[in-house]
C-alpha cells in the first residue's frame, strides 16, 4: 500500500520510493530525508483540512508530507524482515 | 558584531597560521549557536530548519594563537540541493562557489538527538575526500534522553575525529576548539557518490555500533504535539496565540508608551522655554522632539511584538502552525512554508523577503515574495497605533477583550486576507501548474532561554532605537526644512508651513489624495514614509507642530480629522505601497526589475482602491 493510505497513528516498513516523473527530484529528497526499504514509519498526525498534510515519523525525524508526496512511498504493513 | 557576508576572496591564499574552517550539516543542529559561541558574535539562532540563508564569516583566535577564520553555512539535507540556501552550502563545500575557495577544514555539524538522518549527510560530504571532523551537537539534549553514544568507536567507523558539543552552554565548544587546533587535517581519499540506500544502510550499521536511543522521540513532544496538532484544537489555538499576541501590544504597552510620550513633550517644552524663539528653536522642538519624541514612544509595541516572535520562533512551535495551515495556504496558492518567511515579515518585509530563500519551488517563493509586504510590519505599527488610540475608545468588550487590541488585530487580519487573495489571482494567472512539494521537518520543542530572549529584544530594540536616531532624525530634520522654507510671504494670513516647500508639495498631491480623504497635512507626510514608514508619524508630528498645534500629535488628530479620513489612512498603510528598501530587496532577491513594478503597482493601486472605497463609505454612513 501507499504511504498516504495509513491509518492515522499506524506504523508500517518502506518498502521503496517511485519516481513519478522522470528525474523526480521529490522521490530522490524523500530518499536523502530516509525513506529507504526497512526503514519503520509512522504516521503521528494529519492536517485538519482535508487530512493533509501528513506527519510521517522516519528514524528519530517527523516530516510534514503532503498526500501526493507520500503516494510516492509505498509500504507494507506487515512485521519489518 | 563581527561577523559579515563573506567578503570576495578568489585567491586560495593558505598559510599555516591562518585556518578557514566552515560549519556544515543538517538544517537546525545548531551551526550558527556553535558559530556565536567560537566567534563571539550574535548570528540569529531559532528552532526551524532554513534560519541561517546565506553564509556568514566570523574570526577567533585559537588556544595556540593561529587566527580561525570560521563559516557559518545553511543548512541542507542533501549535496543535491533543492533551494537557493542549498545550493550555497553545495557550492562552498565541494570547492565551486564563485567567491569562496573551498575551507581547509570542515567542521561537520550533527544533532546528536536526530543522528539517524544528520549521519547520512556526514556520510555523503566524507565521500568528497575532504579534511573534516565531526561534532555531535546537542550533547545536552541527547544526555537528558538517555541517548548514549560510544564516541571513540564513532570516529573509528567513520574515520574521522568526532567531538561533542554543547553549542548553547558557556564553553561547550571547548573539546571542539582544542580538536580544531590540533587536529592535523585528515585526508580520507575521495569516493564516488554513492546512492541514498547504500549510505543509510551504512549509517544503519553504524548505529546499530555506536549508539543507544531508549526512544526514538522525546515523549514530551508527542504529548504537545498530540494536543498542538489536534484537528479542532490546533487550530483554536493557533487562533488565541494570534490574537493574544494583538491584545498584549496594546493592552501592555500602553502605560509605557503614554509615559515616554509625555517625558518627550515635556523635553521638548524644557529646551523650548531654555532656547531663544528661532529657527534653531522650532527645528528642536517642532522637529527632533515632536517628530521623533511620537515615533520613540512606540518602542514598548515593537518590544512587546518582538517578545512574542522571539518566543515562538525559539520554542519550535512556527513550523507546527505551518503544518496546520498549509492546506489552507495551498488553495490560496501558496505552501506551508510560506508561513515562517510571512510571520517575519510581521517584523519587517526585508528578512521576511530574505527568509523565502528557504522555500524550494521557485513559483512559490516568487509568490511569497510579492505578497510579504502585505503583513503589517512593525514599522506600520506606529501609523495604527496612533489612529487608533485617537479615534478608537479605550473599551473593554465581552468582559476581556480591550477594544483597540480588537481594531488592531482585524487591520492585521485584513492584511493577510489581501495576501491571500493577491496569491490566489497569481495562482490563478499562472500557467505553470506541475506540483509543489512541502518536505518540512517539525523540530523538537525547547524552551526559549530567558537570556537569549533578553539580548534579542535588546538588539530589536536597539535596531528601533537607531533608526529613529539615523534615517528617522534625518528625514525629520529635512521634512523640517522643506516645511519652513521658504519663508511666508509679509502679511501672510496663513501658517507659515503653507507657503513653504513642503506645503506646496502637500498641497499638489491633495489633488490626487483629495477622494481619499487625505488633508494635504496627510499627504506630505506620504512622502518621506517612502523611506521608513514610522516617518508618517514623526511628519505628521512635525508638520503640525509647525502649523501652530501645541498638543501632541494624538490630540491634534482626534480634534481635526474625520473618522472617514482616518479609516481611509489606515486602509492605505494596510497596503502601503510606500517602503523603497522592500523594492530594493525584492529587486535583489529576485533580480527583476519587472517583479518590483509589479509589486510597486499593485500596492499602490490596492491601497488607493482600498482607501477610496473606505472613504466614501464611511462618509456616506456619516463617519
Ligand atoms: N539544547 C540544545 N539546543 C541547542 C544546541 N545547539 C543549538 N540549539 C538550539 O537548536 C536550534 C537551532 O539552532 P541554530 O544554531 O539556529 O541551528 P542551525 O544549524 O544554524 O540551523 P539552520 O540555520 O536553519 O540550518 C535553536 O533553537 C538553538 O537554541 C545545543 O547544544 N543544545
Ligand atoms: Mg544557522
Amino acid at each position: 500500500m501507499l504511504l498516504s493510505e495509513l491509518a492515522m497513528g499506524a506504523s508500517a516498513t518502506v518498502i521503496e520510493v517511485k519516481d513519478s516523473v522522470t528525474d523526480d527530484r521529490i522521490a530522490q529528497r524523500l530518499r536523502d530525508l530516509g525513506f529507504v526499504a526497512g526503514e519503520p514509519v509512522r504516521l503521528v498526525a494529519r492536517g485538519p483540512l482535508g487530512a493533509d498534510p501528513l506527519l510521517v515519523q522516519i528514524g528519530y525525524t517527523r516530516f510534514a508530507l503532503r498526500r501526493a508526496e507520500a503516494a510516492r512511498v509505498t509500504i507494507t504493513t506487515e512485521a519489518a524482515p | 558584531m563581527n561577523a559579515v557576508a563573506a567578503p570576495l576572496r578568489m585567491d586560495a591564499s593558505r598559510d599555516h597560521t591562518h585556518l578557514h574552517v566552515a560549519l556544515v550539516g543538517n538544517p537546525n543542529c545548531g551551526k550558527t549557536a556553535l558559530f556565536n559561541l567560537l566567534t563571539g558574535t550574535r548570528q540569529k539562532v531559532a528552532n526551524y530548519a532554513g534560519v541561517t540563508i546565506e553564509r556568514k564569516e566570523g574570526h577567533y583566535t585559537a588556544p595556540s594563537g593561529r587566527s580561525v577564520r570560521v563559516l557559518d553555512l545553511p543548512g541542507a539535507y542533501s549535496l543535491a540541493a533543492t533551494s537557493p540556501d542549498e545550493a550555497i552550502t553545495r557550492d562552498v563545500v565541494t570547492g565551486q562557489h564563485a567567491q569562496e575557495a573551498a575551507p581547509d577544514l570542515i567542521v561537520c555539524v550533527a544533532d546528536a538527538t536526530n543522528l539517524r538522518l544528520h549521519l547520512r549527510f556526514v556520510l555523503e560530504i566524507a565521500r568528497l575526500g575532504r579534511p573534516m571532523l565531526l561534532a555531535l551537537n546537542m550533547m545536552d539534549a541527547a544526555r537528558r534522553r538517555g541517548i548514549r553514544i560510544d564516541t571513540a568507536a564513532l570516529a573509528q567507523k567513520l574515520g574521522m575525529p568526532v567531538v561533542e558539543t554543547i553549542a548553547v552552554k558557556h564553553g561547550g565548544a571547548n573539546a571542539l576548539i582544542a580538536q580544531i587546533d590540533d587536529a592535523p587535517p585528515t585526508h580520507p581519499y575521495p569516493q564516488p557518490a554513492t546512492p541514498s540506500a547504500d549510505l543509510h544502510a551504512e549509517v544503519r550499521s553504524i548505529l546499530a555500533a555506536t549508539v543507544s536511543v531508549p526512544r526514538r522521540t522525546a515523549a514530551i513532544d508527542d504529548a504537545i504535539d498530540r494536543v498542538v496538532l489536534h484537528p479542532v484544537l490546533g487550530l483554536a489555538i493557533l487562533a488565541i496565540v494570534m490574537f493574544l499576541i494583538f491584545q498584549a501590544v496594546f493592552s501592555w504597552a500602553t502605560p509605557l508608551h503614554d509615559g515616554i510620550d509625555e517625558g518627550m513633550q515635556a523635553a521638548g517644552a524644557w529646551i523650548g522655554n531654555a532656547l531663544p524663539d528661532g529657527a534653531l528653536r522650532s527645528l528642536l522642538t517642532d522637529g527632533v522632539f515632536a517628530g521623533l519624541g511620537t515615533v520613540l514612544a512606540f518602542l514598548p509595541q515593537i518590544l512587546i511584538l518582538f517578545l512574542f516572535i522571539l518566543c515562538l520562533e525559539e520554542s519550535g512551535y512556527l513550523p507546527r502552525a505551518a503544518f496546520l495551515l498549509d492546506r489552507m495556504m495551498l488553495s490560496a496558492g501558496l505552501t506551508g512554508r510560506s508561513f515562517i518567511p510571512l510571520l517575519s515579515s510581521f517584523a519587517c518585509a526585508i528578512p521576511g523577503i530574505m527568509a523565502t530563500r528557504s522555500i524550494p519551488d521557485p513559483r512559490d517563493r516568487l509568490t511569497t515574495i510579492l505578497i510579504a509586504p502585505l503583513m503589517t510590519c512593525s514599522a506600520r505599527l506606529p501609523v495604527y497605533a496612533l489612529l487608533i488610540a485617537a479615534f478608537i475608545p479605550q473599551r473593554t468588550v465581552l468582559g476581556v477583550f480591550n477594544l483597540q487590541g480588537i481594531v488592531l488585530f482585524t487591520l492585521y487580519i485584513g492584511g493577510i486576507v489581501s495576501a491571500l487573495l493577491v496569491a490566489w489571482v497569481i495562482k490563478r494567472l499562472r500557467r505553470d501548474k506541475s506540483e509543489h512539494a512541502l518536505m518540512m521537518e517539525l523540530p523538537s520543542y525547547r524552551m526559549p532561554h530567558p537570556r537569549d530572549i533578553a539580548i534579542g529584544l535588546y538588539e530589536r530594540g536597539m535596531i528601533f532605537v537607531k533608526r529613529v536616531g539615523g534615517i528617522i532624525l534625518a528625514l525629520t530634520v529635512l521634512l523640517w526644512f522643506l516645511s519652513s522654507f521658504p519663508a511666508p510671504p509679509a502679511g501672510a494670513s496663513e501658517p507659515a508651513i503653507h507657503y513653504s516647500l513642503a506645503g506646496m508639495i502637500g498641497r499638489g498631491l491633495h489633488t490626487v489624495f483629495a477622494p481619499l480623504g487625505f488633508n494635504w497635512q496627510i499627504c506630505i507626510a506620504l512622502v518621506p514614509g517612502l523611506a521608513a514608514r514610522e516617518v508618517a508619524v514623526s511628519s505628521l508630528a512635525t508638520v503640525y507642530a509647525l502649523a501652530g498645534n501645541e498638543d501632541g500629535l494624538q490630540a491634534v488628530v482626534a480634534a481635526q480629522w474625520s473618522l472617514a479620513t482616518a479609516l481611509s489612512l489606515l486602509a492605505w498603510y494596510v497596503f502601503a505601497p510606500m517602503c523603497i528598501s522592500t523594492l530594493a530587496t525584492v529587486k535583489r532577491e529576485t533580480g527583476s526589475m519587472r517583479n518590483v513594478l509589479v509589486l510597486a503597482g499593485y500596492l499602490f493601486g490596492l491601497a488607493y482602491l482600498a482607501s477610496l472605497a473606505t472613504y466614501q463609505i464611511a462618509k456616506a454612513l456619516g463617519a
